[in-house]
């Protein structure tokens, strides 16, 4: 185990530092660039423009400042923002709490209702329940995030003045139960798609298991009904879902663009946006590493979990 | 604007209205004390229609109660005044720092760090504008507690201008020279040539403290940078970033107020979002990028709110690049502007919100001419202007000369629904013409690099200001040494070039006397009215709203924000 361990860790270093040359390469290589904000105002001259690009080491090479780049990073310096001048750590970390506060509980609430959904779905293939949820989540896939957010906002918050308007909390409260109300509307609109997508999952996993031999030979010796399915259908159907929540992990810490954006929630997908927006290219690329990072780390994950939960499958070596 | 295009919002303009110079600057004091004496909302009321008068009378000095949320759809995120930010960030500026003097909505300008403005009539500055001597406010302190002093203004002056500090423009400070602290609140410098739009320039310079700054190892990354430590009414509290910056009241503020407690100035990215969080009472003032042109109607309508409408300096024009052989044809740009239907634009696409305009300068400006020839919609007389200058129809419709096509592409940023309309309005007049324009749309970050410092555009539609900070200056968008594909230094990215424009723009930075500048840049506006470098559409105005019960709140076309007086905003 621990050699297959180095080996994905190895894989790992030289995938991390070709996703670090690309993206470093394709960001800088874009038009525009971190000045641009400033020559739109008119009030900075050619002059200024070019003074504080040379500051920046802009008017360099681009393998010269990868190569720099990756030394400080190298040694733990990601670098500071070109908007703020903070370090991009210091950055990266005042923005993950919120992102984590709001994925972790809609993934939560999506896993659940969906996981309930999609078991009930299989067991009953074909019923009026399993059609309307098979309909239900087509729609909610089909539905754009940021119309439905702003769907949320005008009923819930404008209309029936039941919700705030977005924002992680009122400035000057932030008790558990502010908190609480203001992560309801957001965390509706990405549970919505998410609960969607897991019931699929999970009536898909479910179906094949339902079917397998040693189901039919459950009943057959008489086992109670909702002894197989707990026992034997739902432990085995759930073991698909270790993967895909492994994979889910970058997911619930880059955060979610749209939704942050209308949602006014400070997480890590509006810090993205507006890096990119404004070509801050030492947070992008600490966000790219910091993603890259964790999409490897929950495969990673993924993977060894998958063997202890299911022992069928050994050890990976 | 969403952020692409808000990038672009520039308000302010010098206005420094019809008085001589002299006499405004001889007496601001005075000016100041007339205003507050009428009470700050009623001074102000009549430069901003829409603004009710106060209906309680400003709390006594000292008293502060409760707190002001102000809603922003750009997040602040550059807190040393001297280096690169974006009009946003000055909200926070121009309530942690202090300038030596700000300009108030009649342009007029009010000492603040220094007791008096200077001026060829007070001494304060010599008759050839060359030597320039500043008394100073005693009694001011940092929010650290230490004392202000001249060395503040001499460490700032020259920190501007130093070798490797990212300063955010070095235009007119560069011409500082020799330095002297004369006393603790006497300081005195020497211009390498007269400039008179320096004096507006410092009305937008916030002197920042030596004894923080010349400590740190550096100053573009020193501690104060992220937590800045100034003179203002509001003392930095503390910020979340992404989310908001709450200032505190500073207690020992030299100036009136502040009368609240904290500011919070609030980001919310979406402005339909934050629109409804101004509905739902989360923030009480939306600012800056205002509320969404098909809101406005509601809006006025909503209890509890007070919508203004505010002037901006900024323009929305057509940007013609003259490298390109058809644009740079007098008579094509003659054209093409008699085929814009502003009507059409202002009043179909932005709900009749922005105001027409012939010149380059804010219609409040002090050098503003109303006397340009107005804009007429006439595409008969735009065909015959192009069959009179030679560029004849061919088989296909589309026009041409000497080989030379009448096509080009019309670039903005993308994303922008209302620009995208206002882009479709105009190709489709254009065609009746028999101009082959198409559009060519850019994320902001790319269409505001090289493609439009470097000139590669072929029109622009772009909202932006043609001043010198707020000085009316339009040099360093007009001056042909303002070209920086033709090696200059500025951004006349039109690269438009007249000798007369020249002339006029080098006298009237030289001379002091108002009466002349008024007089040569009222010229400079027919010629730009005549050659057409920029194709004027409309001067922006934005509509800013504020809780009915928030008091105080005063737009000034001077200011970069309106949060310009926030120390005077109070709760009825």
């Amino acid at each position: 185990m621990s050699g297959y361990v180095v080996r994905r860790l190895g894989q790992s270093l030289v995938l991390l530092l070709m996703v670090s040359m690309i993206g470093f390469a394709i960001l800088h290589l874009a038009p525009g660039g971190p000045l641009s904000q400033f020559a739109a105002g008119g009030d900075m001259t050619q002059e200024d423009l070019d003074r504080i690009a040379k500051e920046l080491g802009l008017d360099r090479p681009l393998p010269v400042q990868y190569v720099e780049w990756l030394w400080r990073m190298l040694q733990g310096d990601w670098g500071r923002s070109y908007r703020d001048q903070q370090p991009v750590l210091q950055i990266i970390g005042s923005h993950i709490g919120a992102t984590l506060e709001l994925m972790l509980t809609s993934t939560l609430v999506a896993m659940m209702i969906g996981a309930w959904v999609g078991i009930l779905g299989a067991i009953r293939r074909y019923s009026i329940f399993d059609s309307l949820a098979t309909i239900g989540a087509m729609v909610a896939l089909s539905i754009p995030t940021f119309w439905f957010g702003l769907v949320v906002i005008y009923v819930f918050s404008v209309g029936l003045e039941w919700l705030p308007a977005g924002n992680r909390y009122t400035i000057g409260d932030e008790s558990l139960l502010d908190r609480l109300h203001h992560l309801i509307g957001p965390c509706m609109v990405l549970a919505l798609v998410s609960t969607a997508v897991w019931s699929r999952y999970m009536r898909s996993s479910m179906l094949d298991v339902i079917n397998q031999d040693y189901i039919r030979t459950a009943r057959s010796k008489g086992l109670p009904e909702r002894r197989i399915l707990l026992n034997h259908a739902v432990r085995n159907a759930l073991l698909p879902m270790i993967t895909i929540t492994g994979l889910h992990l970058p997911a619930l810490l880059s955060g979610a663009l749209v939704t942050e954006t209308v949602f006014t929630w400070p997480g890590m997908g509006r810090l993205f946006l507006d890096s990119i927006s404004y070509r801050d290219y030492p947070v992008v690329m600490g966000i790219l590493v910091f993603t890259s990072v964790m999409v490897l780390a929950g495969s990673l994950i993924a993977d060894l979990l998958y063997s202890v939960a299911d022992p069928r499958m050994g050890a990976p070596g | 604007m969403g952020h692409g295009v808000r990038w672009l919002e520039r308000k302010g303009d010098p206005s420094m209205n019809d008085h001589s110079t002299d006499r405004i600057l001889a007496a601001p004091a005075l000016r100041r004390r007339a205003l507050l004496a009428l009470g700050a909302g009623a001074g102000l009321a009549a430069a901003a229609p829409g603004f009710a008068p106060s209906a309680k009378a400003q709390p006594a000095q000292g008293m502060r109660k409760g707190q002001v949320v102000v809603g922003l759809s750009q997040e602040p995120t550059a807190f040393n005044p001297l280096m690169p930010g974006i009009e946003v960030d000055e909200t926070i500026w121009m309530n942690v720092f202090d300038t030596l003097w700000y300009p108030m909505p009649d342009g007029s300008l009010v000492p603040s760090l220094a007791t008096e403005v200077p001026s060829t009539g007070n001494g304060g500055i010599s008759a050839d504008g060359l030597r320039w001597r500043v008394k100073l406010r005693p009694g001011v302190t940092w929010h650290d507690g230490t004392a202000f002093t001249a060395e503040d203004v001499k460490y700032t002056l020259e920190l501007i201008v130093a070798p490797g500090f990212k300063s955010r423009t070095r235009l007119g400070h560069a011409l500082v020279r020799d330095i002297e602290v004369l006393g603790p609140h006497e300081i005195a410098w020497r211009m390498e040539s007269a400039f008179a739009p320096y004096l507006a320039f410092l009305s937008n310079t916030y002197i920042v403290p030596k004894h923080l700054l010349a400590a740190a190892s550096d100053p573009n990354t020193a501690p104060f940078n992220g937590a800045p430590v100034g003179t203002g009414a509001f003392r930095w509290d503390r910020r979340v970033p992404g989310d908001h910056i709450q200032l505190a009241a500073n207690e020992k503020y030299f100036g009136k107020g502040p009368f609240l407690e904290r500011a919070i100035l609030k980001y919310v990215p979406d402005m339909t979002a934050l629109y409804a969080q101004f509905r739902t009472g989360q923030v009480d003032a939306i600012i800056g990028t205002g509320i969404p042109a098909n809101f406005v109607a509601e809006a006025e309508k909503l209890p509890g709110k007070r919508i203004s409408k505010v002037s901006s300096g900024s323009l929305e024009v057509l940007m013609p690049n003259l490298g390109q052989p058809a644009l740079s044809d007098k008579a094509v740009r003659q054209a093409l502007y008699a085929g814009i239907n502003k009507k059409g634009i202002i009043d179909v696409i932005f709900y009749g919100l922005h105001k027409p305009t012939e010149s380059f300068a804010p219609q409040e400006s002090w050098v503003y001419n109303a006397d340009l020839p107005a804009h007429r919609f006439d595409l008969a007389a735009a065909n015959a202007m192009l069959d009179k200058a030679g560029w004849a129809r061919g088989a296909n419709g589309l026009r041409a000369k000497d080989g030379v096509p009448l096509a080009f592409d019309i670039s903005t940023t993308t994303g922008n629904a209302l620009r995208e309309q206002s882009q479709q309005l105009l190709l489709q007049d254009w065609s009746k013409m028999g101009v082959a324009a198409k559009v060519n749309n850019m994320p902001a970050a790319v269409i505001w690099g090289e493609f439009y410092v470097r000139s590669k555009f072929q029109t622009l539609l772009v909202g932006t200001g043609f001043r010198s900070g707020i000085d009316p200056d339009p040099s360093n968008r007009f001056a042909s040494n303002a070209i920086p594909v033709k090696g200059g230094s500025g951004g006349n990215y039109m690269q438009w070039e007249n000798a007369e424009a020249d002339r006029i723009m080098v006298e009237a930075q030289a001379t002091f006397d108002t009466a002349r500048r008024k007089a040569l840049y009222l010229r400079l506006q027919e010629i730009v009215r005549d050659e057409l470098p920029i194709l004027p559409i409309y001067q922006y105005v934005t509509a800013e709203g504020t809780k009915s019960n928030l008091m105080g709140y005063a737009p000034n076309i001077n200011a970069r924000q309106n949060t310009w007086n926030m120390r005077e905003w109070y709760w009825a």
